[in-house]
């Protein structure tokens, strides 16, 4: 595992986005480093847009990455993966819930949501590696579809050569006891998706 | 134990294990979670105020009689508690005093980016400003320590960044519930307490002398303090500014300051003679630069850092290269092949009781001015409502319609408050407009939260911030009694019956009040009904419901055969049946299902 990766947690208020990365950043601390997490959720209670760095290093300085210098971009909607898709580093890795918020400039008319496949192929277009996953579907097979946030911690967590107890044990530890199960299962199918 | 804590949590923490006994605030962004977290130590009296000025004035009185005390709040809520500030700041206090002033470089979520390091200057009390959460909790208990040791008020600043962004902290203390014993019998201290004139006077060269003896502590403390590297380039730094330098100039020399002001001149003039370059790197207003520069020393400072917005790792390192000095060069990323992508701005929420009364007010844009206020609401300036004039501050609404309309206005001028802001800064300016007969609608936005900052509490719910219920104030008796006779209720949700009320309030030759009812979606008052659905045969494409501008109607794929216009359609999941679409509708498209409640 790499001593050094910056990651971007992007989607719309009310996802979840600011849960996955304290818990990301929980286990940057777990695994011995030092982490640190940021995030800018000014008007995200109204579905706006969120955005939440951590990063993980023997010594962090500044708790945001850098335009360009992101390893490891996870975008909790399609659109989100577009609109943030300079951050990452050439040949960085791109986790995409496959989940689509109309914003409200589309939904009056003013805009227009790309389409999938233009959305795919400007994110493939500069990252090294993509993996999309429905994670709605999997949230509701885990048995909750508010655990949306677990699945796409749970492809994360394949994609990085870190042990997955310690992923577990961020989760639960920060989930309610009552969800423990049913996060524990979003969390293995998300990582078995991403695995596959 | 290491824990992940942001800022805000590691100031309550800090402040907890200094053993504060009092602590007060009125929720503002970036500020909101100190006091949220500081209600979670049993012990600690921790209360929301109904503004800045009487969350500081609580502070002073409980730190007069010898409690450790905090005031909390955001950058601009200092200019409410500033008259206060000002005046304690010759008078000294006996227990601990500190105000976590949390300013906003980027204006995230505020009307401006003041500096509020300038305060501590102008103030002439001492101000420390933290880099990371652990930093912010022990700064937090220092704080405490130098406000009883010179005894005065003491700032800790902190930023946006700094309150959200978290960091280890070690955890040492359990959070046992803590007892205190009531407070000594008051010491009388009229000749220090009592600020008239003569006093103040006696008082004055007192102030200024401590100042020179915080900046004589500050020269050894440890809070202050260098890193000695490669001295070809020394950097002077403070809060986070520090974090991002430190990355881009990394194995060069740096004097981090903690103490933000007094500066210790004498570490400063060491450091400077002992490195080639000097730079300094601070966030906003060339606060050490200035006063560095006034020193004789030269330096680089604004003419390459940004003196505006927040920096960043990018501008940092931009800055440094700007100013001929290596910084790692990053290789060109190559831009993505530019797909347009639709920005998400924020809107009202779906069911938001502001919707109807909005929607309503966009049609009087002719005959009226729109004086607007700090909250939610404030989202009216924004299409498809387009129905804000003016907006400057906390309960400026009042005042300015008051203003505008006794000059000689010629339209209707109606101000638009929230019912925090109301009782935050709305009270006196009504009762200036009921006494000096200003001829103007005060339409009072009762949603019964403070709901732009995340849902907290105030006067007119009763509900404290640990949750207790108690009285609530109730706004139309509390507008009646101030002598105004036209006040008027109506239904946050009734379309018709808002634009009546507003026709009616149009010929009132008085101060005229509307408290406009509804609960926020986010409270447990909202009540979700029926969603509703259009009916496609029915729906002719005219767009009416799309200019509520909420987030559930969506253009449909179906187009009407003529205009080619996109009809509506309601996404079931995020609609809660407040049915304003539905009254507004002029084909009668919309109807409420029978299904479940939402």
């Amino acid at each position: 595992m790499s001593e050094r990766i910056n990651f971007l947690f992007v989607g719309v208020g009310g996802q979840g986005v600011l849960t996955a990365s304290d818990i990301a950043a929980q286990v940057g601390l777990d695994l011995g480093l030092d982490a640190k997490k940021s995030e800018v959720h000014g008007f995200a209670q109204r579905g706006g847009v969120v955005e939440s760095h951590v990063r993980w290093a023997p010594s962090v300085g500044s708790p945001t990455g850098e335009l360009g210098t992101i390893d490891v971009l996870v975008a909790f909607e399609l659109l989100e993966a577009a609109r943030w898709i300079d951050w990452l580093r050439p040949g960085g890795t791109v986790v995409i819930n496959e989940q689509k918020i109309v914003p409200m400039s589309v939904s009056v008319g003013d805009a227009v949501y790309p389409d999938r496949a233009a959305i795919l192929s400007a994110v493939k277009a500069r990252a090294g590696r993509v993996v999309t996953l429905d994670g709605l579907a999997l949230a509701e097979r885990a048995g909750n579809i508010r655990a949306v946030n677990t699945v796409i911690l749970g492809a994360l967590s394949a994609l990085l050569d870190t042990p997955p107890e310690v992923w577990e044990e961020a989760i639960v530890r920060r989930v309610p006891p009552r969800y423990a199960d049913v996060n524990r299962a979003a969390f293995r199918l998300g990582r078995d998706a991403a695995a596959s | 134990m290491k824990r992940l804590l942001s800022g805000n949590e590691a100031i309550a923490l800090g402040a907890w294990e200094a053993g504060v006994r009092f602590a007060s605030a009125y929720p503002g962004t970036p500020s909101t979670e100190i006091l949220e977290a500081l209600a979670g130590y049993a012990g600690v009296r921790a209360e929301w105020a109904s503004n800045e000025k009487v969350a500081f004035d609580a502070a002073a009185g409980a730190a007069f009689g010898g409690a450790r005390a905090l005031a909390a709040m955001k950058h601009v809520g200092v200019n409410v508690a500033a008259d206060s500030l000002m005046s304690l700041s010759y008078t000294g206090i006996k227990g601990g005093l500190v105000l976590v002033s949390a300013d906003d470089p980027g204006c995230f979520s505020s009307q401006n980016e003041q500096d509020n390091r300038q305060y501590a200057r102008f103030g002439k009390f001492p101000c420390l400003e933290p880099s990371d959460s652990e930093e912010a909790r022990q700064f937090t208990r220092l704080a405490f320590e130098l406000s009883e040791r010179f005894n005065c008020p003491v700032m800790l600043r902190s930023t946006t960044r700094l309150s959200h962004s978290k960091s280890a902290v070690e955890v040492e203390m359990p959070n046992a519930p803590r007892a205190f014993e009531p407070l000594p019998p008051f010491e009388r201290h009229p000749d220090q307490y009592v600020i008239i004139p003569a006093i103040a006077r006696v008082r004055h060269p007192i102030v200024e002398q401590r100042l020179l003896d915080i900046a004589a502590w500050g020269e050894t403390a440890p809070v202050n303090r260098i890193e000695w590297g490669d001295r070809s380039i020394g950097v002077i730094t403070c809060g986070m500014a520090y974090q991002y330098v430190r990355e881009i100039l990394a194995g060069y020399s740096f004097l981090k300051i903690g103490l933000v002001h007094p500066l210790p001149k004498e570490l400063i003039r060491q450091f400077a003679a002992q490195v080639e370059t000097l730079l300094i790197a601070e966030e906003l207003d060339p606060f050490i630069e200035e006063q560095v520069r006034a020193m004789g020393i030269n330096c680089i400072g604004k003419e390459v850092f940004p003196l505006v917005g927040e920096f960043t790792l990018a501008r940092v390192r931009q800055a440094v290269r700007a100013a001929g000095l290596p910084a790692a060069e990053l290789p060109p990323a190559p831009k993505t092949e530019p797909l347009a992508v639709p920005p998400r701005p924020p809107a009202l929420c779906p069911g938001c009781p502001h919707r109807a009364f909005f929607y309503n007010l966009r049609r009087w844009r002719r005959q009226m001015v729109f004086s607007g206020d700090i909250g939610c609401y404030s989202m009216g300036v924004l299409p498809p409502f387009d129905a804000m004039d003016m907006l400057i501050s906390m309960g400026a609404s009042i005042g300015m319609a008051h203003g505008l309309k006794q000059a000689g206005a010629q339209e209707k001028v109606i101000a638009i408050i929230g019912d925090s802001t109301f009782f935050h800064a709305g009270l006196s300016p009504l009762a200036n407009a009921a006494y000096n007969n200003g001829c103007f609608i005060t339409a009072i936005l009762d949603n019964r939260i403070t709901a732009m900052t995340g849902g907290q509490h105030h006067p007119g719910t009763g509900i404290t911030l640990q949750g207790r219920e108690g009285q609530p104030i109730d706004i139309t008796p509390l507008v009646r009694v101030m002598g105004i006779e036209h006040v008027r209720e109506v239904d946050a949700w009734d379309v018709k019956a808002i634009n009546d009320a507003l026709k009616e309030a149009m010929e009132v030759q008085a101060p005229a009040v509307l408290v406009v009812k509804g609960a926020c979606v986010f409270t447990p008052h909202f009540q979700r009904r029926p969603v509703v659905a259009v009916d496609p045969d029915t729906c002719t494409a005219c767009g009416t419901c799309f200019r509520v501008g909420c987030p559930a109607i969506l253009k449909s794929d179906e187009t009407h055969p003529k205009t080619g216009k996109h009809k509506a359609i309601i996404d079931p999941l995020l609609c809660t049946g407040c049915t304003v679409c539905l009254q507004v509708c002029p084909v009668k498209a919309i109807y409420q299902t029978g299904g479940e409640e939402n």
